[in-house]
């Protein structure tokens, strides 16, 4: 049984990794867990969900800070009251790997990981703009501040976003929040297969009709959706999320249909229908279902996401579906030894485009490389950034790398 | 400004090291020559100079790589230079250093429509990569004031942002990749044309990091469509705190404009004067506004910001009706600086960000800085983001004004800083802003900084004396001084 510590206040984050000697597992909520290689086993565990708080909430600065235990949940309630929200729109991915819920603020921040509109809206690490935390050394700093726009010293946060707990045990982030859209349409274009769907995407895109998301499922991803309209279309579904205020919203969204006039049949999804359509292409549901699947995630330039996409479904069997305007693909597959890494690996552009295993048994995810391994200089230089905020590898040692 | 003590044996090497560097560089790569040097000797903020021991000027990555590892290799410094139009001494020389320009690397190396992005040698102009992609009706979105000069690596280096960062933000969120020579020569590709880089975000890191931790030697940046229609609004407040009410009530009701720029009555009424944009005399507060996008979504948010605007107490209302009077809008607080430069012989410009809502309270304190060091002070505002900018007159050639205004513009700084704000919203920190960092930072915090320069740059040979606070403080703080309005680009807007 691992020891657990749960401090219940900012300062007392250092003192556990002052007083735990070795290194030690730094979690939120566990939401996210199984997403990375497995840290090894028995290590003491650093548990942030105990710092949970929003401590800060100016809606009209646009700014909010809380503790990085605080349940997303939480954010998004406060945030609703005032008609705000994350606009990077952290995924909730306890339906892929059955936790409780979408799990902490900041584990949304420390995996970066972001919804459909980051083609338009950003990702995490777009929306921070500050932190404080605890490093490998058990040194308490901090970084950035609460205000838009500051030059001052190194951007950390950025470094800390995405870093899986592999830099510094964060106890508060401030991130900037916007104001949610009045209204969401979502054009749907059926029956294209996918490259002429990407172009679709891409048109959408290159248009002056701001886009706000653009996503392209094959016909056996589109009818596990709850949206009839898209379930029940016996088709293929190109998607465009058209965002903002009521008149703009329905101007653009019209105006977009004549823009992709003749490219096929077209339907309109209004506000709510939108937001249950979008929640499942963020959060993958349409993967869920199947327990056993092994889950790609790769990001490339998206004019080759139909490409890459076919290369794999070519000598691979799964389902795949696009988002990012085709710039993420999703590929969930039947379960293999090496969860197919070298054929998904090989069918990335040369210079642009990365891999990510999502989800696999512990097993696989301790032999494959979860994450794109990189070329040796970056690798090089990677080490001694990790060194130089936790020398003695003792936070969450090994998630990304094996020697970060 | 104390720096790194020039090494001696590296000047003795001199004539050595220029004829190395021609070999790798080319004969007319290397610059040599005192006067040729002295073109080199400040950047942007002129108040300090050094000519550099030599110049380099790289015609490619292969160059930069060849130029790094010679100067690692025999414990050379180097000072990474773009246009040279940064306005915190990020480019300024050392004596024993060899300054690297990147303005002969300014071409466009690929136009890319299918995944709406640029990839750009760094020494390009900001605008230079719009004019790459105007013509298919793209245009790169951030725009820093000085744009026709600056260069797309400078910007890198600077996270520079823009009258439109609010809505569309900096730089760090409109580039998708860079390439990175190491000072120990190595090359690494950060990004790309895909989203979310690999590994760590090196390349967020990186983007603000002001030529500490590599020299960019390409770029490739997100191009978005512009925006089919803008117009102005030019509000006209009795007091700064109803105009900053009335920031606050358009935000809040979800309302981002493309551009949102306040001004005090000292700053009003010098722009209006030089400028004649029309702006009303009789307010204390001026507060531009600029809604961009369709047509329709433009007419709905005019009406919109105009209600508000007259519910907060707006005395004066003037909306554009065409392009013109939208420049004509613009065109005052695009000149506040030259305008307010002729009000005094020098100024010096701050740039500290305050949360918005403390903006009263940071220019009470202001003007009572004002009168306690008896110096005057007109104020410009980029209300959407809180980016303040104070502009001190005074004049150095009257007893002590320029120690006086040095004193009021550190605290104005510190004022910012207990307000909840930061040093510097957009300049950088530079050599100018160096040593008050630890008014915003404890020493923890910049350890871990240090750090980070030190896993990119062991050798500490890559533009040494920036940034980091030295063991001495000088007594310097963080401004841009301007002498009788001369600017070193003094066609550049400063806004």
């Amino acid at each position: 049984m691992s020891e657990i510590f749960k401090p219940a206040r900012p300062a007392a984050v250092a003192e556990v990794l002052v007083q735990a000697k070795g290194a030690i597992e730094v979690r939120g909520r566990g939401s996210k867990r199984a997403l990375g290689r497995p840290v090894p086993e028995g290590l003491a565990v650093l548990d942030l969900s105990g710092l949970a708080g929003i401590t800060l909430y100016e809606p009209e600065e646009l700014v909010m800070s809380a503790r990085a235990g605080t349940p997303i949940a939480d954010v998004r309630a406060a945030l609703a009251e005032k008609n705000q929200e994350l606009a990077f729109d952290p995924p909730d991915y306890s339906g892929l790997f059955g936790g409780r819920d979408a799990g902490t603020l900041g584990g949304a921040i420390a995996c970066n990981l972001s919804g459909s509109r980051r083609i338009k809206s950003g990702a995490a690490r777009d929306h921070i703009l500050g932190f404080a935390g605890v490093n490998g050394r058990g040194e308490e700093f901090k970084s950035g501040g609460r205000v838009m726009k500051n030059v001052t010293g190194f951007d950390l946060s950025k470094l800390i976003a995405g870093s899986y707990g592999t830099l510094a045990a964060l106890t508060d982030v401030t991130v900037k929040v916007l104001p949610r859209p009045e209204k969401i349409r979502t054009v749907l274009v059926f029956g294209l297969a996918a490259d002429p769907a990407v172009g679709v995407l891409r048109e959408s895109l290159g248009s002056s009709h701001e886009v706000a998301a653009a996503a392209y499922l094959p016909q056996d991803v589109a009818q596990t959706s709850a949206v009839d309209l898209v379930a029940r279309a016996g088709a293929s579904v190109a998607a465009l999320r058209i965002e903002g205020h009521g008149p703009s919203a329905e101007y653009r969204c019209r105006a977009l249909k004549g823009v992709l006039d003749g490219r096929g049949a077209t339907e309109e999804l209004h506000t709510q229908k939108s937001e249950i359509f979008w929640r499942e292409v963020r959060d993958v549901a349409a993967f869920a279902a199947d327990p056993v699947a092994q889950i790609w995630r790769l990001s490339v330039p998206p004019a080759d996401g139909a490409r890459v996409a076919g290369a794999i479904a070519a000598r691979l069997k799964g389902r795949y579906f696009l988002d990012w305007g085709g710039g993420l693909v999703w590929f969930a597959l039947a379960p293999l030894p090496d969860a197919g890494a070298e054929v998904v690996r090989s069918v990335l552009p040369p210079d642009g485009g990365q891999a990510t295993l999502i989800r696999a048994e512990a097993g696989v995810r301790a032999r494959v490389a979860v994450f794109q391994p990189l070329p040796p200089a970056l690798a090089e230089l990677t080490r001694r950034v990790k060194e130089g905020f936790d020398p003695d590898r003792r936070l969450n040692p090994g998630r990304m790398f094996a020697d970060v | 400004m104390r720096m790194p003590v020039p090494d001696p044996s590296v000047i003795a090497r001199r004539a050595e090291i220029a004829r190395n560097l021609r070999a790798l560089v080319g004969p007319d790569g290397v610059i040599d020559g005192a006067d040729a040097l002295r073109a080199y000797d400040c950047d942007g903020m002129s108040a300090y100079r050094q000519p550099p021991m030599l110049v380099a000027l790289p015609r490619g990555t292969g160059e930069v790589v060849r130029v790094l590892k010679y100067c690692h290799a025999h414990n050379v410094r180097i000072v990474p230079r773009g246009a040279g139009t940064g306005l915190s001494g990020g480019a300024l020389p050392l004596a024993d250093a060899v300054t690297v320009g990147l303005a002969r690397m300014n071409r466009i190396i690929e136009v890319d429509y299918a995944n709406r992005c640029v990839v750009a040698e760094p020494g390009v102009t900001n605008l230079g990569v719009t004019d790459a992609v105007r013509s298919a009706g793209f245009y790169y979105a951030p725009d820093p004031s000085s744009q026709i000069a600056c260069s797309i690596g400078g910007n890198v280096a600077e996270n520079s942002g823009g009258v439109h960062c609010l809505k569309y933000g900096l730089t760090v969120h409109n580039v998708l990749g860079v390439e990175l020579v190491l000072m120990d020569g190595e090359v690494v590709r950060l990004g790309g044309k895909h989203l979310d880089t690999p590994g760590l975000d090196l390349l967020g890191v990186v983007i603000g990091s002001e030529g500490l931790l590599g020299i960019v030697t390409q770029v490739t940046v997100r191009i978005l469509k512009a925006p089919e229609t803008a117009r102005a609004m030019m509000m006209g407040f009795a007091s700064n705190e109803s105009a900053g009410d009335c920031v606050g009530r358009i935000i809040s009701a979800g309302i981002i404009p493309g551009g949102m720029e306040m001004m005090d009555r000292p700053a009003i009424r010098a722009s209006e004067e030089y400028a004649h944009a029309g702006y009303p005399l009789d307010v204390e507060s001026l507060l531009l506004v600029e809604l961009d996008g369709p047509a329709v979504e433009v007419e709905h948010l005019v009406k919109r910001v105009e209600e508000i605007a007259r519910a907060a107490g707006a005395t004066t209302l003037t909306i554009s009706r065409d392009a013109a009077e939208r420049e004509r809008i613009w065109a005052g607080r695009k000149a506040a600086f030259p305008a307010i430069g002729r009000l005094s012989p020098d100024y010096l410009c701050m740039d500290g960000t305050i949360p918005r809502r403390k903006l009263p309270e940071v220019l009470a304190k202001i003007a009572e800085l004002s009168r306690r060091y008896n110096l005057g002070v007109a104020n410009v505002f980029h209300a959407g983001d809180g980016n303040l900018h104070p502009l001190i007159l005074f004049d150095a050639n009257v007893g002590d004004e320029l120690d006086r205004a040095e004193r009021f513009g550190a605290d104005i700084l510190r004022a910012c800083i207990a307000a909840g704000g930061v040093l510097t919203g957009e300049h950088g920190v530079g050599i100018e802003k160096r040593d008050l960092m630890p008014e915003m930072f404890s020493p923890l915090d910049l350890e871990q900084q240090h750090r980070l320069k030190c896993a990119f740059d062991p050798s500490g040979l890559l533009n040494p004396g920036k940034v980091f606070p030295t063991l001495h403080r000088c007594a310097d703080h963080g401004m841009m001084r301007v002498h009788k309005n001369e600017t070193r680009f003094p066609d550049l807007p400063r806004f």
